[in-house]
């Protein structure tokens, strides 16, 4: 049985439309228009226990918009949702024990406090017994390495630090599905690493499920097997990470290392030359990067091979950020 | 609150909090001072009220004015609260999200750190007392211990009716920008109503027995006038108290509902 299902669930909010200038501030202050915004369309889709899923879009897409209805922070406009067996936003006891939501850095810490302070707030509310409590915050430390941070007020730890209190403080209550909306954002490549290794840990050791929006995509391809694809508030894929690779990256990026020769025509003709092959992307001194399409991709390299002086080539999958963005460019998959 | 604790160890809750939220005010010890010596309006206004009750006719003595408004005083500092600019602030940047999403409503980590910050303040507020009585030992009186503890329970009550007031008010936060308005305009009828600026014995009759259905007077007046022993109408005092309490209760939690429907979490 899905732990998550979504059905034909939609948002849609007021806003208020403000012209600049006086005229428009005026007309503002007697008679305010406002517009809707269709932030979810129609999105339904079901995750299973255990599943690690990416969720993705550009700015706007309308990601943050459904964590926060698949937490009950927000009701939907249509459509269903059940979660852990509940309806979010009834927000039932039960409900609340089972989940939690990772949005940012500066959530449910107290700023001035240490980390220990609020830890010791969640196990009072959530009703968790003072050894328990030891147990799992001595486990999550070890996981998070954040041995000795807890004690220090949150204000002076790092950002990593923070971020990585913050995700115990979400977690100390053992919920089964976790919501994460960008969890490591702004952190540098370790502690990145560090959350994310963490996760997967997470999520093997207490079978927990997981639905993540990144920008990073190393999170994703680290951590998830499946993504989602939402663009101007539709769900536009939903399915393997691979597959939507294979569909969607029918090119592959070709480097080439020129000899002196060939590196030596100008740099216009030679960019001509290169643009004969594929996509050119970059020419960085005698490095030339482009883009070729599978099914040329023989042929070209041979032209290649046969035109040009080439002391090195590498033909590599192109990177999981152009492939998303070049969808989202597009605004469909198939 | 009608989640009220979800009956799950209510009182390890409660102490947990209290515990965590006295920390969290003493890290701001040296704003206490300010935050006390800002609650001075009352020391100010005895000084006013003596030199009026000394040229006039009034319904209290100068002596009376001198220990009203020291017992004003210390009522104001037992019932500060502030809890609409951090509700407005939660729900205007989104905060509150991360409190949604816990098994406690929100409303008793506000409580709980209004209750706490009495704590951390009286030592100060002590302090100034002693200070009072040292720099005008005339005004030292010897209270009746049933008025004084009466007067300290209809304080409590008054902290929580203003309490309730304000909170009830921070829930416009889920339709307007700033809901601090509303209570910035209540605090000019709390101001003159409440008994803060002239007490209840020096309005004309008619208007002290309307004002006494409201629910003003029960936030300063009448807890500061049991402390110093005038006489006061204890069965109208808990009554009208009570059913304050009672209609902004029901209030706020009919807002609250209606408000979480309202909510975008936005800036979160």
């Amino acid at each position: 049985m899905s732990i998550i299902s979504v059905h034909h669930l939609s948002k849609t909010y007021p806003v208020a439309v403000k012209q600049p200038g006086l005229q428009g501030t005026l007309r503002h202050l007697f008679k305010r228009t406002y517009h809707n915004v269709h932030a979810v369309q129609d999105v339904s889709f079901t995750i299973e226990p255990g599943e690690v899923v990416g969720f993705l879009g550009p700015n706007g897409a309308g990601k943050t918009t459904t964590l926060k209805m698949l937490t009950g922070l927000i009701h939907p406009s249509t459509g269903d949702i059940q979660v852990a067996g509940h309806v979010p936003y009834q927000r039932d006891r039960s409900f609340l024990q089972s989940i939690t939501l990772v949005m940012g850095q500066k959530q449910q810490l107290i700023w001035d406090l240490p980390a220990m302070d609020s830890l010791r707030i969640n196990a009072a509310v959530y009703g968790i017994e003072e050894r328990e409590f030891r147990h799992r915050v001595g486990e999550l430390v070890d996981m998070l390495s954040l041995e000795s941070k807890l004690t220090q007020p949150v204000r002076k730890l790092s950002l990593g630090e923070r971020m990585k209190a913050e995700v115990l403080a979400a977690l100390v209550h053992r919920p089964q599905v976790l919501f994460l909306d960008e969890p490591t954002l702004g952190l540098d490549v370790n502690a990145q690493v560090s959350v994310r290794n963490f996760l997967r840990e997470y999520n093997q050791r207490y079978g927990a499920t997981i639905l993540l929006t990144s920008h990073y995509m190393a999170d994703i391809t680290a951590l998830c097997q499946r993504v989602m694809l939402i663009y101007a508030g539709r769900l536009i894929y939903d399915g393997g990470l691979e597959n939507l690779l294979e569909k969607f990256a029918p090119y592959r990026e070709v480097t080439v290392e020129l000899g002196e020769q060939s590196a030596s025509l100008s740099p216009q003709s030679l960019s001509d030359r290169l643009r004969s092959y594929g996509e050119l992307e970059t020419v960085e001194g005698c490095i030339a990067r482009f883009m070729v399409h599978r099914d040329q991709l023989p042929t070209a390299i041979a032209r290649l091979l046969a035109d040009l002086d080439v002391i090195d080539l590498t033909v590599t999958d192109p990177p999981v950020e152009d492939v998303i963005g070049r969808v989202f460019q597009q605004g469909h998959v198939t | 609150m009608t989640t009220l604790f979800q009956g799950r160890r209510p009182w390890h809750i409660a102490r947990t909090l209290m515990v965590v939220y006295y920390a969290y005010m003493l890290e701001y010890r040296a704003e206490l001072l300010f935050w006390v010596l800002s609650g001075s309006l009352p020391l100010i206004l005895m000084g006013v009220w003596v030199q009026a009750a000394e040229t006039g006719q009034f319904a209290l003595s100068s002596l009376e004015f001198v220990r009203y408004f020291f017992a004003v005083f210390l009522v104001r500092q037992l019932t500060v609260v502030w809890v609409i600019w951090e509700f407005e602030r939660q729900v205007v940047e989104g905060t509150l999200s991360a409190k949604l999403l816990q098994p406690l409503d929100p409303g008793w980590h506000h409580f709980a750190s209004h209750t706490a910050e009495r704590f951390a303040r009286l030592p100060l507020v002590i302090g100034m007392m002693v200070l009072f009585f040292l720099l005008y030992p005339a005004a030292l009186w010897q209270p009746d211990l049933t008025n004084l503890g009466l007067g300290l329970i209809m304080t409590m009550l008054a902290f929580i009716l203003r309490f309730l007031i304000q909170y009830t008010f921070a829930m416009f936060a889920f339709w307007m920008e700033r809901a601090v308005a509303i209570e910035q305009f209540w605090f000019l009828l709390y101001l003159f109503l409440s008994g803060m600026v002239a007490p209840l014995e020096v309005f004309p009759p008619m208007v002290r027995s309307l004002v006494l259905w409201t629910p003003f007077p029960y936030l300063i007046s009448i807890p500061a006038s049991l402390i110093v022993g005038l006489p006061v109408n204890l069965t109208q005092a808990f009554l009208v108290t009570f059913g304050w309490i009672a209609i902004f209760w029901m209030l706020n939690r009919w807002l609250w509902h209606r408000g979480l429907k309202h909510y975008s979490g936005m800036g979160a």
